[in-house]
């Protein structure tokens, strides 16, 4: 049996009975690795031996008697913006090629105690900054679906190792979009939760107001199963929130009887792709066939969301990606003359295009003179739309919407970066008002998957974990896998 | 023309947490290079600040001593600029919203009292330290950073515009370290950096309303840099505006071993700082019972102190003012003063002798050699009349050394005075005896006759004889 095309759940059970060891299981998912890696190209870091000793200490662990948590001995890979001590963190950035952090996320700390395993790290847009792994300095990740297409991003390692086989669940980051849309992408579920639901201690900051720790599984139990583990208030971080976090695999169940669910008119506008959005009316059909309800909603500031995230992100990506300087840690020009010019000559070198662009918009929109043009006034569109949602959900309980206008489009680089920015528009607005979404496998378009997005209240994981739940366990969608066709 | 200076401060006072603002390490003064760091005060990818609510506390207790509107929403607001000292390559700082608003200080100068204004008190964190391989950062090879200080937490009290000489300023800045010291929020070392000033300086011609244009000047680390740096800064602006200048707006730094201010930089040149609210901290929200709480938990100030003092201890304006003015000295007195009734006594010593060694010495109160109590028993062995004034100051200069009570220097040094009257007479008889002229000059008059009598007799006795009773005898025998 190919062990590395089973759910995380379906492992766990297998483990539970001794049917398999977490060395067979990790052997597997390496084996994999090695057979596809060279196609994908999903991860920074491959770290088996390691993974191989986390198996060997797990199986002894059950073979003692212990019984394993849900994620033991089971391999993941992590998205390298979060650091975890022993393998090197870079963001995909030349800045950090060869950093080594001396500490671990909290995310991290909460799977080590369950004794999972970390296979390695993920490629992502640099510093997560795209939307398709494409500013990675390490070279892109290819959709698995097709490698001549983008796997999305910037998650798109996270999300490429699961569709291709190279993990069993994955973790990624969102600050626009950069878990679920690669997750529609490639296949995947991908669930970005409340802001605040997960800490982000420990993960590289984009934008602060926006990022936040999810999933990315082949399922929607397994999406539950990683969250369970990563929620929580953390002390180490003022924005998680301090409230109690319930076992989101007791929200799975097959039921949408009575529920509304309400289609955002402004997100089936121009710019959807007919047939994806032919893929979410059937999928609507469906839902009302299962006996939800369905209303139409307005988000009426949804046109303004894609601007007013282009101010605040670069904003406070500015700041903070200013301690990438050279001077504690990371890529240091070596020839400068003094401080300020090292300081300079390394940002200049060590950042690419993408990067650095952002910063200078940022620099540019917090200029003195500017900053009630643009920040102030993009923090009043974003209270704006905030209540957008906060009115919608007083007449259904849960958004549908598609998590993508289009599908993967290729990597060829002939995309226009502002009709790139413009793609992420279903997504942002979730980040925006700080609500938990997640894409689940709708269907096809042209033989490439297809997402569909379900937002939820705000901490009300359990409602879109639901809907998701009852969705895909009456389609096989999320059971095709990945062709590794194309090039 | 005649011009008036007016003068502003901005004080930077780091508070005395144990801990940093945003993190666990600790705020100790001297540890060895980068051991009091964590990834949160390094700015190490991924770390993010939680406040410590301490800082807060502090920041109330100051505003409250300082009369000041404590503002019950606080935010964060991060600061950008770049330099080496500050790992994240910006300060969490408070912008827009301030803790504290519209405080004062009451200040005396030349007997007159007058109330400056403060502005704002914000919190923030500190930077690093740097030590260049050069004079300048730009012009080192090679520049070592030193975190230790960096996220130790700081408060910034801005001051109106309110003062018109380098005495106010001192007097200002005088008050406000003293209140800091009492209220027990900052350690005030202005040595170690725990206490900094900047200056805001301008003139105008004399009558005028309105303000000249300002240079803030930088690097004042102690009172006398200030008073230097403004008289400096005063008379070069006159002089500049004499010469048909004009000052301009910028940026300068006090050089104390030229004596001198030299631009740093120009108000072109100025940092844009591009404040934006921090987003990686919650607002805190101060209710009423917190700050009552710390209303009802602030200490004696040192106006308070002052009045008591009087009141209680008899002392006058002048004596109180300057035991008050050092929370360590009007601690040091109190402890003092328990041990004599004669507490003008103890003040007389305290900023006579006592001041003078601290200067001379260069070291504080906290390090001076004597006991309180002793001093208060050496106080009651001058008005006993066992030590004359002089001889105390040999066992005052002993004690210095030894910190013996000075009951056993007096024995130890065979300084008790003679009061013994038969001894006394004794010495007196014997020095007129000797001395039949001076005893003539005397009676025929001439009262300088009487000073060179005692003095032979004080010679004989070793200073030892209580001067009075010879002064006494020694009439009573010419008579």
């Amino acid at each position: 049996m190919e062990l590395y095309k089973c759910t995380a759940h379906e492992l766990h059970e297998k483990l539970l009975k001794k049917e398999i060891s977490s060395v067979e299981l990790t052997n597997s998912v390496c084996e994999r690795i090695e057979a596809v890696e060279k196609d994908v190209n999903a991860y920074v870091t491959v770290e088996c031996e390691q993974a191989r000793a986390q198996a060997a200490k797990v199986d002894k662990m059950i073979a003692d008697g212990e019984k394993p948590a849900p994620l033991a001995g089971i391999p993941g890979a992590i998205k390298d913006n979060i650091s975890i001590t022993g393998m090197r963190t870079t963001c995909s950035s030349r800045m950090l090629e060869t950093f080594n952090p001396i500490y671990d996320a909290h995310v991290i700390k909460k799977l080590r105690g369950e004794e999972t395993i970390f296979i390695g790290k993920t490629h992502l847009d640099e510093f997560a900054m795209g939307a398709s792994t494409e500013t990675s300095f390490f070279g892109p990740s290819r959709n698995p679906w097709n490698l001549d297409l983008v796997p999305g991003g910037s998650s798109g390692g996270s999300a490429a190792a699961i569709a291709a086989g190279e993990a069993i669940w994955s973790l990624g980051s969102d600050t626009g979009g950069s878990i679920r849309q690669p997750a529609s992408f490639t296949g995947c579920v991908g669930m970005k939760p409340t802001y605040g639901r997960v800490s982000r201690y420990g993960c590289v900051a984009f934008a602060s107001s926006l990022d936040q720790i999810g999933p990315i599984t082949r399922d929607v139990k397994d999406a539950a199963i990683v969250l369970n583990t990563i929620a929580g208030v953390d002390a180490n971080d003022s924005t998680s929130l301090p409230v109690e976090v319930p076992d989101f695999t007791k929200a799975l169940r097959q039921d949408v009887k009575g529920m509304k669910i309400g289609l955002p008119k402004e997100y089936y506008g121009a710019g959807l792709d007919p047939k994806v959005d032919a893929v979410l009316r059937k999928a609507v059909a469906d839902y009302e066939a299962m006996g939800a309800e369905i209303v139409e909603v307005s988000l009426p500031h949804t046109e303004y969301a894609v601007i007013t995230y282009y101010i605040i992100a670069p904003a406070e990506a500015s700041a903070n990606l200013a301690r990438f300087d050279g001077v504690r840690y990371g890529y240091r020009n070596l020839k400068a003359g003094s401080a300020p010019e090292m300081m300079t000559a390394s940002r200049t070198e060590g950042f690419g295009a993408e990067v650095k662009k952002r910063i200078m918009l940022g620099t540019y929109v917090l200029s003195s003179g500017y900053y009630d043009a643009y920040y102030k006034k993009a923090m009043q569109v974003r209270t704006l739309i905030r209540r957008d949602f906060e009115e919608a959900f007083t007449k259904c309980d849960l958004l549908l919407a598609p998590t993508s206008p289009v599908v993967a489009y290729p990597l060829d680089g002939k995309m226009d970066p502002l009709a790139v920015y413009l793609l992420d528009v279903c997504t942002i607005p979730v980040n925006l008002a700080g609500l938990p979404g997640i894409s689940v496998p709708a269907g096809f378009a042209d033989g490439l998957p297809v997402g569909m997005q379900l937002i939820g209240r705000h901490l009300d994981e359990e409602t879109i974990l639901r809907a998701a739940y009852t969705f895909e366990q009456a389609h096989d969608y999320h059971k095709v896998m990945a062709p590794l066709g194309g090039k | 023309m005649k011009y008036t200076t007016v003068i502003g401060l901005e004080v930077h006072s780091e508070l005395k947490t144990k801990s940093k603002a945003f993190c666990s390490c600790s705020t100790e003064f001297g540890g060895a290079p980068n051991t009091h760091v964590c990834p949160v005060c390094l700015g190490m990818p991924g770390a993010l600040p939680v406040l410590n609510r301490q800082v807060v506390e502090f920041a109330i207790r100051t505003g409250l001593a300082l009369d000041c509107e404590i503002k019950k929403f606080n935010k964060f607001d991060r600061k950008n600029y770049f330099y080496p000292d500050l790992s994240k390559n910006y300060q969490i700082s408070q912008f827009d919203k301030p803790i504290c608003e519209q405080g004062h200080i009451d200040i005396e100068v030349d007997g007159n009292t007058k109330r400056i204004g403060i502005t704002r008190i914000h919190m923030e964190e500190d930077a690093g330290k740097l030590v260049h391989s050069g004079a300048t950062i730009k012009s080192s090879d090679s520049s070592a950073v030193d975190y230790n200080r960096a996220g130790v937490p700081l408060i910034e009290i801005v001051s109106e515009p309110d003062m018109r000489s380098s005495a106010e300023a001192r007097a200002y800045l005088a008050k406000l370290k003293a209140i800091l010291e009492y209220t027990d929020v900052s350690d005030c070392k202005m040595q170690e950096g725990s206490l900094r000033c900047d200056a805001n300086i301008s003139v105008m011609p004399e009558g005028s309303s309105e303000f000249g244009t300002r240079a803030e000047i930088k690097n004042l680390n102690s009172f006398r840099a200030l008073e230097r740096a403004i008289e400096y800064e005063v008379q070069r602006q006159i002089e500049l505006i004499e010469d048909g200048g004009t000052v301009v707006q910028e940026t300068r730094t006090w050089d104390d071993a030229k004596g001198m201010t030299l631009s740093m930089r120009s108000k072109e040149e100025a940092h844009d700082y591009r404040y934006f609210p921090e987003p990686d901290l919650v607002p805190v929200e101060i209710d009423d019972a917190w700050i009552a709480r710390v209303k009802s938990e602030l200490p004696e100030l040192p106006a308070a102190r002052k009045a008591r003092l009087m009141k209680e201890k008899g002392l006058v304006d002048y004596d109180a003012e300057n035991i008050v003015a050092v929370k360590a000295m009007a601690e040091y007195f109190d402890e003092a003063a328990k041990h004599t009734d004669d507490a003008k006594g103890i003040a007389n010593w305290m900023l006579g002798d006592v001041s003078a060694y601290l200067n001379s010495e260069n070291v504080t109160i906290e390090d001076f050699p004597i006991a309180p109590a002793n001093l208060g028993e050496m106080v009651n062995l001058i008005n006993k009349g066992v030590l004359s004034s002089k001889l105390a100051k040999k066992v005052f200069a002993e004690m210095l050394k030894t910190n013996k009570e000075p009951k056993v220097l007096v024995k130890e040094l065979g300084l008790e005075q003679i009061s013994d009257e038969g001894a006394i007479v004794k010495i007196v008889e014997e020095t007129l005896a000797e001395n039949p002229q001076s005893v003539a000059d005397y009676k025929a008059g001439k009262d300088r006759a009487l000073g060179f009598l005692v003095g032979q007799i004080m010679k004989k006795s070793r200073g030892k004889a209580n001067p009075e009773m010879v002064n006494n005898l020694l009439k009573e025998k010419m008579r």
